[in-house]
């Protein structure tokens, strides 16, 4: 496919109409606007762990430790908005997605490609608004990330300027799953079919879909919060003739498909990584295919399991119950095949598969602590109990958070074409991996105890809880340090990559690492099927 | 009337989905002296859905498009649909 004759410049290399900083921030190539989502995402990423930590200080006796109730309200909700709509949302996504949802299905960019880098400027600019938030006259918003009301129109908070931000960044997400869904119906490679299409992007595909038709409802909700609190308009206060049940069921139909926003292309990043490192088919190419689909679909339907002591119906709290299981079904299936792929692989155990199996091991505590969730009887037991707590972190730090670490370890010989080392990188595996379940594990006993969240004190019964959870922050953040510093120290002094250093078979193995400008010096046909191993 | 596989409307037909575009407007608003109880919301939201599905026949060419993006957008409603269906099994029994 390649013809190396042709003088290769690597897109790193390549020099465009501007220089210095300007060839960054003013990019239109996919891979560049990836590696600036990267970078920012990072950023945040350990603000918000920092955060995490402060919150884990102040919980590690009971009374008051490092700060006062009130700074610690803000804390956990800037701690969430920073890591929800800023993280964990664009993550894959935006990094992977972009750069390699392109090179995967075998075309020289997104379809948009000025549109893409315009989805990067909005995110920067509504990343600001929710960091300005926090520091201006009236102090964080202190309602959590749900931005619950009536609560929400009431607090004197800078509440108006985070619900902006998280309507501006969800302009970011629309314009990003629109690009793509353009680019897979459009720029697909000669040959390539929606079946013969790598599985990471039919996950971003079905993702895609969600940051479409989702996301301008959350801006609607937040738009209609920020009328009521403006202008006194009664849409959610009761006060003013308004239903503070239609705030979480607007709220909640983007927000828990938000979850497979996330989700979704981390399950992607684990169907690519299994196949090549155990050097087999991919076990249920179509069940796979056909499970994104399912769950971007049902995953519509399910919201109102996070409102089963709202007052909900019980009509509607047995329906949300059942649609909750029923969305299980496409979730255990994709496990079904990762495990089903691995059988009599040939496999190999190096950085980026100790990830996905970790991945697969965390997601599947998150997945089946979020049946018992399902169930409105224990749901009514343990809500707003830690439990909740550490249920979502194994499914979004335990499953995006540890798919997006494989991913990077994945790919980062292609995006910089330089290896990291990877004995450092198994370390700081291990050390995460532990960190991780000391941090969030003894969460659920607490929580099945009693312990509430989002409480800036408790009982000291729950105290020893607590400090194992405060240790495992500790031990979590110095694994992700050393795995970021290994990252680093390999891109700037790394081995040089070679073009394919995994023996993968999709096409993103078959161009030079990094790749060029306009990824294929010749257009793609595609004639066989993306994962050709035995 | 087709032009190298893209579709160009008649100025007749876009201004005859204006004019009805524009009924559609006027009986939304004149529906609401009407007190239709539990139907006030579904009314407005047939509607409202005829009224987008004028839009995007017509003004957005759907009607000329391959069957799979008329299937998609078909989905988009019925999901839309189901939505507001699940949301209304709340509201209804509480």
């Amino acid at each position: 496919m390649m013809n190396n004759e042709i003088e290769y410049i690597s897109y790193l290399k390549h020099k465009g109409k501007f220089k210095g900083l300007f060839s960054w921030i003013f990019a239109t190539d996919h891979k560049r606007i990836a590696l600036l989502y990267l970078y920012a995402i990072v950023t945040f990423f350990f603000v918000g762990a920092i955060l995490g930590l402060m919150m884990r200080l102040e919980l590690i006796a009971p009374g008051e430790t490092i700060m006062k109730p009130q700074t610690y309200n803000g804390i956990f909700t800037v701690h969430g908005v920073i890591m929800i709509f800023m993280v964990v949302i664009p993550g894959l996504s935006a990094v992977f997605g972009n750069f390699f949802l392109p090179i995967l299905i075998g075309a020289k960019d997104v379809a948009f490609p000025k549109l893409n880098l315009f989805s990067w400027w909005i995110f920067i600019f509504g990343s600001i608004l929710a960091v300005a938030s926090q520091f201006l006259k009236h102090g964080p918003p202190d309602t959590g990330w749900t931005f619950y009301a009536p609560y929400s129109t009431a607090t004197g908070t800078n509440v108006i300027m985070a619900t902006t931000a998280a309507f501006v960044l969800g302009f970011s997400s629309i314009l990003t799953g629109l690009n793509f869904i353009v680019t897979v119906h459009r720029m697909k490679a000669s040959g390539m079919k929606f079946f013969n299409m790598p599985l990471f992007p039919w996950s971003i595909y079905a993702t895609a879909w969600i940051q479409l038709l989702a996301t301008p409802i959350i801006g609607i909700t937040l738009l209609m919060l920020i009328a009521e609190r403006m202008f006194g308009i009664g849409f959610f206060n009761p006060d003013l003739g308004g239903d503070p049940l239609l705030f979480q069921h607007l709220f909640w139909i983007y927000s828990h498909p938000a979850v497979y926003i996330m989700i979704l292309p981390a399950m992607g990043v684990i169907t690519e990584i299994i196949p090549t490192f155990c050097q087999r088919k991919v076990y249920g190419y179509k069940a796979i295919a056909f499970s994104s689909i399912a769950i971007a679909a049902v995953g519509f339907l399910v919201w109102g399991h996070h409102m089963y002591t709202s007052g909900m119906s019980e009509e509607a709290r047995w329906f949300f119950s059942l649609l909750t299981f029923i969305v299980a079904v496409p979730s255990a299936i994709k496990v079904f095949n990762w495990i089903s792929t691995m059988y009599k692989g040939s496999i190999d155990v190096k950085p980026p598969f100790l990830y996905a199996l970790a991945f697969i091991f965390l997601f599947m505590i998150g997945g089946l602590t979020g049946l018992l969730l399902g169930s409105v009887a224990t749901n009514i037991q343990v809500h707003d109990t830690s439990f909740i707590v550490a249920h979502f972190h194994y499914i979004i730090f335990g499953g995006m958070g540890f798919a997006f670490f494989a991913a990077i370890h994945y790919w980062l010989p292609k995006m910089y074409g330089r290896m990291y080392n990877f004995k450092r990188a198994n370390i700081a595996w291990g050390i995460i991996f532990v960190g991780f379940n000391l941090l969030y594990f003894p969460q659920f006993i607490i929580g099945i105890q009693g312990m509430p969240r989002r409480y800036f004190d408790y009982l000291p019964q729950f105290q020893t809880g607590h400090v194992i959870s405060t240790i495992g922050g500790f031990i979590l953040i110095t694994g992700l340090i050393l795995m970021v510093y290994n990252l680093i120290l390999g891109v700037r002094k790394g081995a040089i990559a070679p073009a394919n250093p995994w023996n993968g078979s999709t096409l993103e193995w078959q161009i030079p690492s990094p790749p060029s400008l306009e990824n294929f010096d010749e257009a793609p046909v595609v004639k066989k099927n993306p994962y050709d191993y035995i | 009337m087709s032009n190298n596989g893209s579709h160009i409307t008649e100025y007749k037909v876009l201004a005859r989905v204006l004019l009805v575009l524009m009924f559609f407007t006027f009986l939304t608003i004149s529906v609401t002296s009407y007190n239709l109880a539990s139907f006030t919301v579904t009314i407005a939201l047939l509607i409202a859905g005829f009224k987008g599905f004028m839009v995007l026949t017509y003004f957005m060419h759907l009607k000329y498009e391959s069957l799979l993006l008329r299937l998609l957008v078909s989905m988009i409603f019925l999901l839309f649909a189901a939505i507001v269906l699940i949301t209304f099994i709340d509201y209804s029994y509480r």
